[in-house]
């Protein structure tokens, strides 16, 4: 909508604008509206969630001590012990301390945590991150457990709705089926005789 | 005696040839030659035809007898072999390599014993026996029901082939030692000189053996298409009796990294221990969805294939270990055994295939569902996180190999890799152990939701917030920010949702002690009992899942671990959380099997001295190595977790390196509780009382059955 100098700017005429599109008309028909009522909370929610987040994730990012221990909890050591660079306690390792010194140089110098990240892959080779990147293949790591969650979850909705329409058991001549309340009040008879 | 030896094992792999062979063909005959029915009994026999049927059915029924007696001689056989390599052992016997290569003159006695298994031959032949044991338990208990018995006596047979095969022709470990004979051995690797080691992997392989058993009498219940739910309530023990093996064997394996390694953990995601974990997994949600087949008759298909992954991921763990394919710390690796693991992986795959898809049919669920809401329900979704556990350990196991064959490069998969994707999981997995004990089968109703829930709910809501709001100097747990980092987070929620699953299951015993307390008017904790003891395996179970938690709580107190290195000189300061570690002294000492060099440090808390430890690192003679034993102080808030990590080259001033390992006791803790109940789901239940008219000056009524 454009309003004011810049509407003028523009050579517009202006005027007040018709009752159905002015602003405290617009403001009461979202309002009377539920759905969109819900939308604009959805969004305010959604925005609130990522403020948090981002809020979150920057918590104590600054701190070269904080940052330090969590690269350095990233990262491996390359002597063939399979731990944590931090975690490493070979004394006499030829690698880990090494390593930490870098890492620690890295960090108070204000090198970012990729950047840290690219140099130690670029001198010990990828299998010094202790786990795969979010980059081209090694992302399947990731993707494929959570596909397997949501195909597996969604398997189980189908196995569950196919084995509710399956037809019920035949009964003998002469009984009929027992449904709705008649099955609720045998089913709370049952209860009452057999709960522990 | 190493002659004697090798001729046990080959008597034994040709029993198990027989048993094996002799009971198929017994088993063919008495499939051809079945017993005539009533009416046709007489008449049958009478003419020749009748005579030839009847007479290959007695053949082929003595023929199956004497497979069974080989496959019992069969453990004699393996049970002498073992004996003799034990006896080889303590009698330093270096003419055998394997004695020379695990054992030294110095090494205590009960670590020359548990030689048998710290090596890949001595560690297969100790497979093979308790194979073997098993089998000969099962061949003893074959009255129960001698058909089935019969099929899965073939298939531990078949299985038995294969380990003895291996020790015959590939992995010997009476084989003899070229050249002079030394005069001392290298010695057992100093990290397997820790008592816990000479219970660990028999633990391990008692579980991992052990799912063979109802793995034979799945096969063979689908092979004879066995009508009904029989061969589920026959191994029901067997599983459990493996499963509480396999818990034990796991949870001693992190116990004793934790003691022994030094680096202030206990579960490293090595694939070693990523392999005894996949077989647990699938092992729990076995467990789990064999109760919707004895009660409800559904989920059979998926409970043959359960059972078979599950013994299949036990064989695969074994070949990943010693195929080399796989690079871990542990000393099994690179050896050529792996070809013969992957060659019986796929014919056992392809058997189980082949008469899955033969007798199928015959697996058909007899019920249908009523509603997403119910016991079964919540049981289709535990199976599905719990394979997909299994899943996720068992792709970030081969995705090293996987991205090498794709991209050419090799990636670590560590620890990192699993919190961010197995902890969500594991959480999820949480709450349905709070929920599902609770819903009915068949059907539940939303007012029995909500009157179940609301006060677990809301007392789970009420710890979380207590945590977040209480100050961190209480204690590890306390004053958590899930905000601060994800790891609190994940705490935080894990906590948080321990307490619901233990509210549920403290729930379930109260409401069913009081009915029965109502109904006899004994006291509420003598109700209880009386609860357990009447459906052991319901409340033997969630004794379990109270066990579980607690492991889960102490698994939540990784996100408040610390640590601190520092070279201590005599009376140096270490502070770290509410420690402090003043150095008295470091001084060395000298033993037949092992030099070893350990500090004295004198411990402090609030200005006061509450202990003294001793971290010690040892030089293991025989095998020229080093090995550190951390000493440990266990609380239950936290442990305070030592280790000598040596010496300065230039002062010769020790250096400590001190852990402050948050709730680490929880973990032991929960185990114990876990095989309680375990052992309580083992015990039979007490009968039912009879439900009779009471007379009307009776004021309390007998309780009926549970």
């Amino acid at each position: 909508m454009l309003e004011g100098p810049r509407c003028q700017m523009l050579g517009l005429r202006i005027g007040r604008r018709p009752k159905h599109l002015r602003p405290e008309t617009l403001e009461a028909k979202t309002n009377s509206n539920p759905t969109k009522r819900l939308a604009r909370h959805r969004r305010k929610a959604a925005q609130t969630i990522l403020l948090c987040a981002a809020v979150f994730a920057l918590v104590g990012a600054g701190d070269p001590a904080t940052r330090f221990n969590e690269i350095g909890h990233q990262m491996m050591c390359i002597c063939g012990c399979n731990q944590i660079l931090l975690e490493c306690n070979h004394i006499g390792c030829p690698d880990s301390d090494g390593m930490r010194n870098e890492l620690m140089a890295a960090v108070s110098r204000g090198d970012s945590d990729s950047l840290v990240e690219q140099s130690f892959v670029q001198k010990y080779g990828p299998t010094v991150l202790a786990a795969p990147t979010a980059k081209g293949f090694d992302r399947a790591a990731y993707i494929i457990p959570f596909a397997a969650l949501f195909f597996g979850f969604g398997m189980v909705v189908l196995v569950i709705l196919a084995w509710k329409n399956r037809p019920a058991p035949a009964l003998a001549d002469g009984l009929r089926p027992v449904h709705g309340a008649e099955l609720e009040q045998f089913r709370d008879q049952a209860r009452k005789e057999t709960d522990l | 005696m190493a002659e004697l030896g090798s001729f046990a094992l080959l008597l034994a792999l040709a029993l198990s040839v027989y048993t094996f062979l002799a009971g198929i063909v017994a088993l063919i005959f008495q499939n051809r030659s079945p017993i005539p029915a009533n009416g046709g009994a007489r008449s049958a026999l009478a003419t020749p035809a009748g005579n030839l049927v009847t007479l290959l059915r007695r053949g082929s029924e003595r023929l199956g007898e004497t497979a069974r007696r080989a496959g019992i001689a069969t453990f004699a056989a393996v049970f002498l072999a073992s004996v003799l390599l034990v006896i080889c052992a303590f009698h330093d016997d270096f003419s055998i390599a394997y004695i020379f290569h695990h054992s030294n003159r110095d090494l205590p006695g009960p670590y020359k014993f548990a030689v048998l298994w710290s090596g890949q031959e001595g560690s297969l032949l100790f497979w093979s026996l308790l194979l073997a044991a098993y089998g000969f338990v099962l061949r003893l208990r074959y009255k129960t029901d001698p058909r089935l018995f019969a099929y899965a006596s073939v298939v531990l047979a078949g299985v038995q082939i294969f380990f003895l095969s291996l020790l015959n022709f590939a992995a010997h470990p009476f084989a003899i030692m070229q050249g002079t004979i030394p005069a001392d051995g290298n010695g057992l690797n100093p990290l397997l000189q820790y008592p816990e080691m000479v219970i660990h992997p028999p633990m391990l392989y008692l579980g991992y053996v052990g799912f063979t058993v109802p793995f034979a009498f799945a096969l063979g219940a689908l092979i004879m298409k066995y009508p009904g739910e029989k061969w589920i309530h026959i191994t029901r023990r067997w599983t459990m009796v493996t499963w509480a093996f396999l818990t034990c064997g796991v949870f001693l394996g992190a116990h004793w990294a934790y003691s022994v390694l030094g680096w202030g953990g206990y579960w490293g995601w090595d694939p070693v221990e990523n392999a005894s974990l996949m077989p647990w997994l699938t092992g729990t949600a076995f467990l789990h969805s064999v109760m919707m087949q004895e009660k409800r008759g559904m989920l059979k298909m998926w409970n043959m294939w359960l059972v078979f992954a599950t013994f299949w991921l036990a064989i695969l763990g074994t070949f990943l270990t010693r195929s080399g394919i796989i690079s871990s710390v542990h000393a099994f690796a690179q050896s050529s055994i792996g070809e013969w693991f992957g060659w019986f992986l796929l014919i056992t795959f392809a058997v189980f295939v082949v008469f899955f898809f033969k007798n199928k049919s015959h697996l058909r669920s007899e019920h249908k569902l009523e509603s997403l809401v119910s016991r079964e329900s919540s049981f289709l979704f535990n199976n599905l996180l719990f394979v997909l556990l299994c899943f996720t350990v068992l792709w970030g196991t081969w995705f090293p190999k996987i991205s090498e064959l794709v991209q050419g490069n090799k990636v670590t998969v560590g620890a990192p890799f699993y919190n961010r994707v197995a902890i969500p999981v594991a959480l999820l997995l949480l709450i349905l152990t709070a929920v599902g004990p609770l819903l009915a089968w068949r059907k539940t109703s939303l007012e029995s939701l909500k009157r179940n829930f609301m006060w677990p709910t809301l007392g789970a809501i009420a710890v979380a917030v207590f945590l977040m709001i209480t100050p961190q100097r209480w204690g590890s747990a306390f004053g958590l920010k899930p905000w601060q980092d994800i790891s609190y987070f994940y705490s935080l929620m894990a906590i948080a949702l321990s307490v619901l699953v233990i509210l549920t299951v403290a729930s379930e015993f109260y409401r069913g002690g009081r009915v029965i307390s109502k109904h006899t008017g004994q006291g509420r904790f003598a109700s209880m009992v009386q609860l357990t003891h009447r459906n052991t395996r319901r409340y033997g179970g969630y004794i379990v899942h109270f066990g579980v938690v607690v492991v889960i709580i102490g698994f939540a107190g990784a996100a408040f671990n610390q640590d601190k290195e520092q070279e201590m000189a005599n009376g140096d300061k270490m502070n770290i959380g509410p420690y402090t570690l003043i150095c008295r002294s470091y001084t060395d000492d000298d033993a037949p099997n092992y030099a070893s060099e350990w500090a004295i440090l004198d411990v402090y808390k609030g200005g006061k001295q509450i202990d003294t430890m001793t971290p010690v690192r040892r030089f293991y003679k025989a095998s020229q190595q080093t090995s550190t034993m951390p000493d440990i102080r266990s609380t239950l808030n936290e442990d305070l977790y030592l280790v000598f990590e040596g010496l300065n080259q230039d002062n010769g001033h020790p250096i400590i390196k001190a852990h402050l390992n948050a709730l680490v006791m929880w973990i032991w803790m929960g185990v114990w509780i876990m095989l309680i109940g375990t052992v309580v789901a083992l015990i039979p239940n007490a009968p039912a009382p009879i439900r009779v008219p009471a007379p009307a000056r009776l004021e309390t009524a007998p309780v009926t059955g549970d």
